[in-house]
């Protein structure tokens, strides 16, 4: 679903990632999980076509990222960091509007924004604004616009930082019933250890731009003897996450 | 096609809803029309149908040119990345919004006309017409310029620095006082602007000279001025960080 080589990007003098391989297979739920800054956000934007990368190749959802962005961006949804709504709009209007730029007409669009909406929970939203909503229900907001298209592969940047932990049991508990259903393949970024471990099939460690580890949250903690993915963050790095997080 | 349609209609939507916005940005024109328009109409310079030209193209600077505001809040909120992500073309993503600019300015210059002709303007309907059409051109180079430097100045600066660039444009211009009257230093400098030839052309079509060569350069430098500006609005649409 996503395959990628020597994945590369610097911002003047900034490396921000510093050579990226990656792969991901259908039905996965990866979680690249690293401190701020590491590089996450950034190797996102260029598998979704936002950012143009200073080197490397990479194929997203069976298209050529640079021969075919428009393919790419058919196939893929994509949940930013920072969300995609405005705060004075009605996000009924919003989504419909999205809706309608992948081609579905103006009755396709109300209904599919209708069972979306429903089926995270927040049904009969449409006339509202995000001002009146709590985190998780912006999130989820934010993760209905990323689904209007029916994409094989959703991309999600931080899907629940700062949200208590019930509203993020409840988003994971989502994103497991889409793939089981839909057989959606998701990629997400975060900083959260326990989020990577209950929720992702294979984890990715990223820092300074490189990935520094990789497998399934119990291989990485059996290669490194230890007991929590915090024990393997500090084995690969030689840093606690969360002061990385926090720094 | 679908996805154009879909992005004026909303944003027109979006625009009719908040007529604060629909009347503060005509608000200036409007000032010029009602309270310096009596004056010039006496001052033997021209008469309201060289004045009203002249104001349409300050209400292109004013309206039009202020349009990129709009885009600095969608690209805060992330609304722009999000259409970004879609495969929508890139001219599409600009165009949505330009044909939306371009709708306003059509309505706030009706307003002004008739307002003006409320005052004494006299036009013939087929000039006057044509005018609408010209200043439609105008704004569609205008709105996308302000796109383009929306997405190109720091946030901060854009209101700034547009709300001062529309003044000596505006003046160089001769939208208010005609540039046969400028010495010939202000003359040459005025040349160099294309809003000179756009409110050359509306004058002509006001005045009914539908063969004078003011409105063919007028027409032709409105054209080059769109057409420019929407190919570097969808040139910063399609930089990777826009
Ligand atoms: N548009 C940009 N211009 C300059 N530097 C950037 C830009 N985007 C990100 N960076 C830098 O690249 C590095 C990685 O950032 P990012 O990918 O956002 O990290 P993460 O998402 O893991 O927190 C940081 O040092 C950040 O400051
Ligand atoms: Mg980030």
């Amino acid at each position: 679903m996503i395959h990628a080589r020597g994945l590369t990007k610097t911002f003047g003098p900034v490396e921000a990632v510093r050579g990226i391989d990656l792969d991901v297979s259908p039905g996965e739920i990866v979680g690249f999980l690293g401190p701020n800054g590491a590089g996450k956000t950034t190797t996102l934007r260029m598998l979704t076509t936002l950012l143009r990368p200073t080197s490397g190749a990479a194929a997203v959802a069976g298209a050529d990222l640079f021969a075919d962005p428009a393919a790419v961006r058919r196939r893929i949804g994509y949940v930013a960091q920072g969300g995609a709504f405005a705060p004075f709009s009605p996000v009924g209007e919003e989504l419909v509007l999205q809706a309608r730029l992948y081609g579905l007409n103006r009755e396709q669009a109300r209904e599919r924004v209708a069972t979306l909406l429903a089926e995270l929970d927040l049904p009969g939203v449409e006339d509202r604004t995000t001002v009146t909503m709590s985190g998780g229900q912006k999130r989820r907001l934010d993760i209905a616009m990323g689904l209007l298209h029916r994409p094989e592969l959703l991309f999600l940047d931080e899907p629940t930082t700062g949200l208590d932990p019930q509203s993020r049991a409840n988003l994971w508990d989502h994103v497991r019933r889409l793939r089981e259903r839909d057989g959606l393949t998701v990629f997400l970024t975060t900083h959260y250890l326990e989020e990577a471990d209950a929720l992702c099939d294979r984890v990715l460690i990223i820092d300074h731009g490189r990935i520094v580890a990789a497998g399934t949250p119990d291989e990485l903690k059996t290669e490194h003897g230890a007991r929590t993915l915090d024990d393997v963050f500090l084995a690969v790095t030689g840093r606690e996450l969360r002061e990385g997080a926090a720094a | 096609m679908t996805a154009l349609a879909a992005l004026t209609g909303h944003y027109l939507r979006v625009s009719f809803t908040n007529k604060f916005s629909l009347v503060f940005s005509a608000l200036q024109p409007f000032l010029y029309l009602v309270l310096f328009g009596p004056l010039f109409d006496r001052s033997g310079v021209g008469s309201w149908a060289v004045l009203v030209p002249g104001l349409l193209v300050q209400l292109g600077l004013t309206s039009a040119g202020m349009a990129g505001f709009t885009i600095v809040f969608d690209q805060r909120f992330g609304v722009l990345e999000r259409l970004r992500v879609t495969p929508v073309s890139r001219v599409t993503l600009l165009l949505g919004r330009v044909l939306r600019d371009s709708v306003v300015l059509l309505v706030q210059a009706v307003a002004i006309i008739v307002a003006g002709y409320a005052l004494g303007l006299r036009a013939p309907i087929a000039g006057v017409l044509g005018a609408l059409l010209l200043t439609t051109v105008l704004s569609v180079g205008m709105a996308s310029l302000s796109y383009t430097a929306a997405l190109t100045l720091r946030q901060e600066l854009f209101a700034p620095v547009m709300s001062t660039l529309v003044v000596p444009l505006m003046l160089l211009s001769g939208a208010l006082l005609p540039m046969s009257l400028a010495p010939a230093w202000l003359d040459v400098v005025s040349r160099l602007t294309p809003f000179r030839y756009a409110v050359e052309g509306l004058r002509a079509l006001f005045a009914g000279s539908y063969a004078s060569s003011a409105l063919v350069w007028g027409v032709v430098v409105s054209l080059a001025f769109a057409v420019l500006g929407v190919t570097l609005g969808t040139r910063r649409f399609q930089r990777e960080n826009a």
